[in-house]
C-alpha cells in the first residue's frame, strides 16, 4: 500500500482523483445523450469492476483465476431464475445471485485453494468448463437457448426500456466495488493478503490464519462478480452458457486487471478505460464482422501486455524502490 | 458397448497425440501452451486447404502441416517465449492464450465459422473388426498418432539429444553449465512439438469438422490429459489421453453423450484436488 | 512450569532420524543456545517446535499448553515465534508493511498495527528503512526485517535460527545489542547459531545436538570444554 511511501497530501489526491471521476460519471450521461457512448461506459464500468473483483484473488493473493466468469454466470442465471420462476424481484436477486456465487466458491474453494500457479488456474478453467456443460443440458433453466429477461418498464423489476437508468445502476454498483475492493486491501485482510502471496508458510508462522483469508477472497471476489453478473442480466437481457461461462470472458477479465496493474486498486479500472473502449470501438469501425475484430484486438493486447507491460500501466507510474500500492 | 470401447481407444490415441506434444513442451519449456489447440486448428486449416485447392489428399499433406507448424512454433517460442523466460507464469500463460486467441480470431476472419469437412479422402469408409465397425480414418489416425508417439518417446529416451532434452527439463542451469544450449533446445521442442501437433491435425480432417475453435476442446482436454499425467511426464500424458478418451466415450454410451466432456472435467478436478501430482507423477 | 517443555521429541524422515529422543526446557526469561554440527537437526527441532513438521513422537508445551499437532498459525498465536535460516521476507512488500503483517496480530486494527510496527522498527534500528521494498535490503538488512516482523507479534518465546549468520562483525555486534535488549523486555530467546561469538555473549545456558540426540548442556563455558562436544565438531582424535 501506497501509505507507507507517500506523504499525506498524496494520499488525498486519491480520493480527489475519485472526486473528479465520480462527478464526471454524473455529468456524463446529461452531457452526452448518444446511448453508444453510454454503452461504452456501462461496459467500462463493467470490466473494470470484473477486474476489480477478480484482483482480490489474483493481484493480492496471487491466485490467478482463469474461470472467474463462472462466478458471473451463476450471478447472472441466479438473478434471472428467481425472476421466472418466483417473480422474484432483481433488486433481491442481483445480491441473490452475488450469495449464490459467494457459496459456490466456498465449496469448490476448500480443494482449490490448496492448489498453487498452474494447477490453481487450471483448476478455475475446469470447474468453468463443468458449469458451463451442465448449463448447456439443464433444460429447466434454459438448457442452451438461456434465458431472457421479460421486457418491463418498472423500477420495482429494475427493468426499463431505455438503456439511462441502467447507467445509474452501474455507476452506483462500480462505486460500491471500488469502496469495498479499496476498504479490503486497506483492511488487515489486504495485509493478510499479500503475506500469503509473498510466503505462506512464512505468514502462517507469522499467525496468519492463511486458509480463512484465502477462502475470504475467493468468497469475496465470487460475491462481487456475481453481483455484478445480476447486473449483466438485466442489462444484456439474456444468458446463455456460451455468453455467461465464457472462458473468453474469463481472459478478458485477467486481462484487464493486468493491462492496468495486477494488484491495484486503480489497476483494473485504468485497463478496462483502455481496453474497452478500443474494443468497442474496434467492433463499430470494422461493421459487420466486428465480433472477429474485436477479439483479435484482445488477443494481440494480450500478447502485447504481457511482453511489454506485465507490470500494467500503474507500473509506468511507480517509483524505484518503493513497494507498490 | 466394446464399439464404444474402440472408438473411445482410437480418440484417446488422438488425444494423447496432442497431449504428448504439450507434455514435451511443458516439460521441457516450463511453458504451458495455451495455444496448442489452436496450433492444431491450424494444421487442419492447412490440411483442408491443400486439399480443396490442391487435392492433396490429408495423409500426404500431413508432413507439410507438420513443417508449417513447426516454423509455427519456432516463432511462437522466438516472438513470445524467449522474451518471457524472467517473466512470471501468470504472464507467459496469458500470452500463450493469447496467441491462441489471435490464431482463433484470424482464421475466424479469414475462414468464417463455418464449419467444412472433406468429402472423400483416401481414408474414407470404415473397417470391420469382428462385431465392430470403426470409421477407417479414425483408426488409421490412432494408428499414425501411436506410432509417432512412439517415436518421440523413441527420440527423448532413447538418444543423446534426448537426453539433452531431459537435462534442461532437470536443471537448466546446470545443462547449460555442461555445454547444453538451452535456447536451442528450447527452440528444438517448440517445433517437434508443434509438428506433431501438426500431423495429428492433419489427418484429423479426413474424418472432423474444420472451424476455428476446434482447438478449444481439443486444447482443454489436452492440458487435462497432461496435468493429470503430471505435467511433464510424456508416458504419463500419453496414458491420460488415451483413459480420456475411453472414458469420454464409455460416459457418452452408459450415462448421456451430453455429458461426456463434463465428465471429463470432473475427474479432472478430483485429479487436481485430490492428487495434484497427477495420476502418473513427474518424468 | 518452564516456559518451553520438549519431552523426548523424535522425528524420523523415511529411514533418516533427524531428531531423536530430545528433551529440555526452557524458562522464561532465558536465553538458551543450540549448537552442533551441519546436519545435526537443529532446523529439523525448530520446524517441529514451531509446527511446520509433525515429530514423529514426543510432545511440545508452551506454558502447558500442548503445541504438537496445531497449526503454525495457532503456535504463533499462542506467543511462539520463529525467524528463519534463509530469510523469508515478503519481498514485494516494504519492511514497514512486513512488520506490520506481524504486528497485525495483537494490533487488528491497521492504524494501530502501523503504529506498533513502527516501533518495533525503532528498537531493531530499522526506522529509517519503513519504506524500502524488503527484496532489496540486503541479507542483513532481510535478517533484520524478519526479527522486527517477529517481535511484532509480542511474542513469548522466539527461536531464532541462525540469525547471525553471514553478518559481518559490526552487523553481528549490533544484532547481539538487538538481542539484549529483546531479552530485557521480557522476551525469552532459544538461538540457534554457529557464529559462537555471538552465542557466547548471549546464552544463559547452552545445548548441543549431534545426530539428532542431545548429547551436552550447560553453560558456554562448560560445553565448549566438554569433549563430547569438541569431538562432535572434530572428530574423534585417531591413533597414529
Amino acid at each position: 500500500m501506497k501509505e507507507a511511501a507517500r506523504p499525506a497530501i498524496v494520499r488525498s489526491r486519491g480520493a480527489r482523483v475519485v472526486a473528479v471521476v465520480v462527478l464526471a460519471l454524473a455529468a456524463f450521461p446529461f452531457a452526452v445523450a448518444d446511448p453508444f457512448y453510454r454503452q461504452i461506459v456501462v461496459m467500462t464500468l463493467m470490466y473494470g469492476a470484473l477486474g476489480a473483483a477478480w484482483n482480490l484473488v489474483g493481484g493480492f493473493l496471487g491466485r490467478v483465476s482463469f474461470g472467474h466468469a463462472v462466478f458471473l454466470g451463476l450471478g447472472a442465471y441466479t438473478t434471472l431464475l428467481l425472476l421466472h420462476k418466483l417473480g422474484l424481484s432483481p433488486w433481491l436477486g442481483i445480491p441473490a445471485g452475488g450469495l449464490i456465487a459467494a457459496v459456490s466458491a466456498f465449496v469448490v474453494g476448500r480443494p482449490t485453494l490448496r492448489l498453487t500457479g498452474h494447477y490453481f488456474a487450471m483448476a478455475t478453467i475446469a470447474v468453468l468448463a463443468v458449469a458451463h456443460v451442465l448449463m448447456v443440458n439443464w433444460s429447466w433453466a434454459g438448457g442452451a437457448v438461456g434465458l431472457e429477461a421479460p421486457i418491463a418498464n418498472s423500477v420495482w423489476l429494475l427493468l426499463f426500456r431505455s438503456r439511462a437508468p441502467y447507467y445509474w445502476i452501474a455507476a452506483v454498483l462500480a462505486l460500491l466495488t471500488l469502496w469495498a475492493t479499496y476498504t479490503l486491501a486497506r483492511s488487515r485482510a489486504g495485509y493478510y493478503w499479500r503475506a500469503i502471496n509473498g510466503d505462506e508458510a512464512a505468514a502462517r508462522s507469522l499467525g496468519v490464519p492463511a486458509e480463512r483469508y484465502k477462502m475470504l477472497a475467493f468468497v469475496m471476489s465470487a460475491a462481487l462478480t456475481g453481483i455484478w453478473g445480476g447486473f449483466y442480466a438485466i442489462y444484456v437481457g439474456f444468458v446463455d452458457p456460451d455468453s455467461a461461462f465464457s472462458l473468453t470472458l474469463s481472459i478478458q477479465i485477467v486481462l484487464v486487471a493486468i493491462l492496468g496493474g495486477v494488484g491495484t486498486i486503480t489497476g483494473p479500472w485504468l485497463g478496462a478505460a483502455l481496453l474497452v473502449p478500443l474494443a468497442e470501438g474496434m467492433r463499430v469501425a470494422m461493421g459487420g464482422s466486428g465480433k472477429g475484430f474485436d477479439l483479435l484486438l484482445y488477443g494481440l493486447a494480450i500478447v502485447l501486455v504481457s511482453l511489454f507491460l506485465p507490470r500494467g500501466l500503474i507500473a509506468l507510474r511507480l517509483r524505484r524502490g518503493a513497494a507498490p500500492g | 458397448m466394446l464399439e464404444a470401447l474402440a472408438t473411445g481407444l482410437f480418440n484417446g490415441l488422438i488425444y494423447a497425440a496432442v497431449a504428448v506434444g504439450l507434455a514435451l513442451i511443458w516439460g521441457i519449456t516450463d511453458v504451458i501452451n495455451f495455444a496448442h489447440g489452436d496450433f492444431l486448428m491450424l494444421a487442419m486449416y492447412v490440411a483442408y486447404w491443400l486439399f480443396t485447392l490442391g487435392h492433396v489428399d490429408p495423409t500426404l499433406s500431413a508432413p507439410v502441416a507438420a513443417c508449417v507448424l513447426a516454423f509455427v512454433g519456432f516463432f511462437a517460442y522466438a516472438l513470445i517465449i524467449r522474451p518471457l523466460q524472467r517473466a512470471p507464469a501468470m504472464i507467459v500463460i496469458l500470452a500463450t492464450f493469447g496467441l491462441g486467441l489471435v490464431l482463433r480470431q484470424l482464421a475466424f476472419i479469414a475462414f468464417s465459422p463455418d464449419y467444412r469437412n472433406l468429402p472423400d479422402t483416401w481414408l474414407s469408409g470404415s473397417i470391420r473388426l469382428g462385431d465392430i465397425s470403426l470409421g477407417r480414418p479414425q483408426v488409421v489416425t490412432g494408428v499414425v498418432a501411436l506410432a509417432m508417439i512412439g517415436v518421440l518417446f523413441k527420440l527423448v529416451y532413447r538418444t543423446r539429444w534426448g537426453r539433452a532434452l531431459q537435462a534442461v527439463a532437470e536443471d537448466r542451469l546446470a545443462a547449460s553449465l555442461v555445454g547444453i544450449p538451452s535456447d536451442r533446445v528450447n527452440a528444438q521442442v517448440w517445433m517437434l512439438g508443434s509438428a506433431a501437433v501438426g500431423v495429428t491435425g492433419a489427418l484429423l480432417t479426413s474424418f472432423f469438422y474444420v472451424f476455428p475453435s476446434v482447438g478449444a476442446v481439443f486444447g482443454l482436454l489436452a492440458f487435462v490429459a497432461v496435468a493429470m499425467g503430471g505435467f511433464g511426464a510424456l508416458p504419463g500424458a500419453f496414458l491420460s489421453g488415451v483413459l480420456i478418451g475411453i472414458v469420454e466415450a464409455l460416459t457418452g454410451y452408459l450415462v448421456e453423450p451430453a455429458y461426456k466432456t463434463a465428465s471429463i472435467f470432473l475427474i479432472f478436478l478430483l485429479v487436481l484436488w485430490y492428487r495434484p501430482r497427477g495420476l502418473f507423477g513427474r518424468w | 512450569m518452564a516456559l518451553l517443555q520438549v519431552d523426548k521429541l523424535t522425528k524420523r524422515f523415511d529411514g533418516l532420524v533427524a531428531n531423536r529422543d530430545v528433551s529440555f526446557a526452557v524458562d522464561a526469561g532465558e536465553i538458551v543456545g543450540i549448537i552442533g554440527p551441519n546436519g545435526a537437526g537443529k532446523s529439523t527441532l525448530f520446524n517441529c517446535i514451531a509446527g511446520h513438521e509433525t515429530p514423529t513422537s514426543g510432545s511440545v508445551a508452551l506454558s502447558g499448553a500442548e503445541l504438537v499437532g496445531r497449526a503454525p498459525e495457532a503456535i504463533a498465536d499462542l506467543g511462539l515465534m520463529r525467524t528463519w535460516q534463509i530469510p523469508r521476507c515478503f519481498t514485494a512488500m516494504s519492511v514497514l508493511e512486513n512488520t506490520m503483517v506481524g504486528a497485525l496480530l495483537r494490533h487488528p486494527n491497521p492504524a494501530s498495527a502501523r503504529t506498533e510496527a513502527q516501533r518495533v522498527l525503532d528498537a531493531v534500528g530499522l526506522e529509517k528503512r519503513g519504506a524500502a521494498r524488503a527484496g532489496n535490503l540486503n541479507l542483513a538488512g532481510q535478517k533484520r526485517v524478519e526479527l522486527a516482523r517477529a517481535l511484532a507479534t509480542s511474542p513469548k518465546l522466539l527461536l531464532l535460527d541462525e540469525v547471525a549468520g553471514g553478518l559481518n562483525p559490526t552487523e553481528a555486534r549490533e544484532l547481539v545489542a538487538i538481542l539484549r535488549a529483546v531479552h530485557a523486555r521480557g522476551i525469552t530467546l532459544v538461538i540457534v547459531e554457529h557464529v559462537l561469538e555471538v552465542l557466547m555473549q548471549l546464552a544463559h545456558r547452552v545445548l548441543v545436538l549431534d545426530f539428532g540426540e542431545l548429547i551436552a548442556s550447560g553453560t558456554p563455558e562448560e560445553v565448549v570444554r566438554n569433549p563430547a562436544v569438541i569431538e562432535a565438531y572434530l572428530g574423534r582424535k585417531r591413533d597414529a
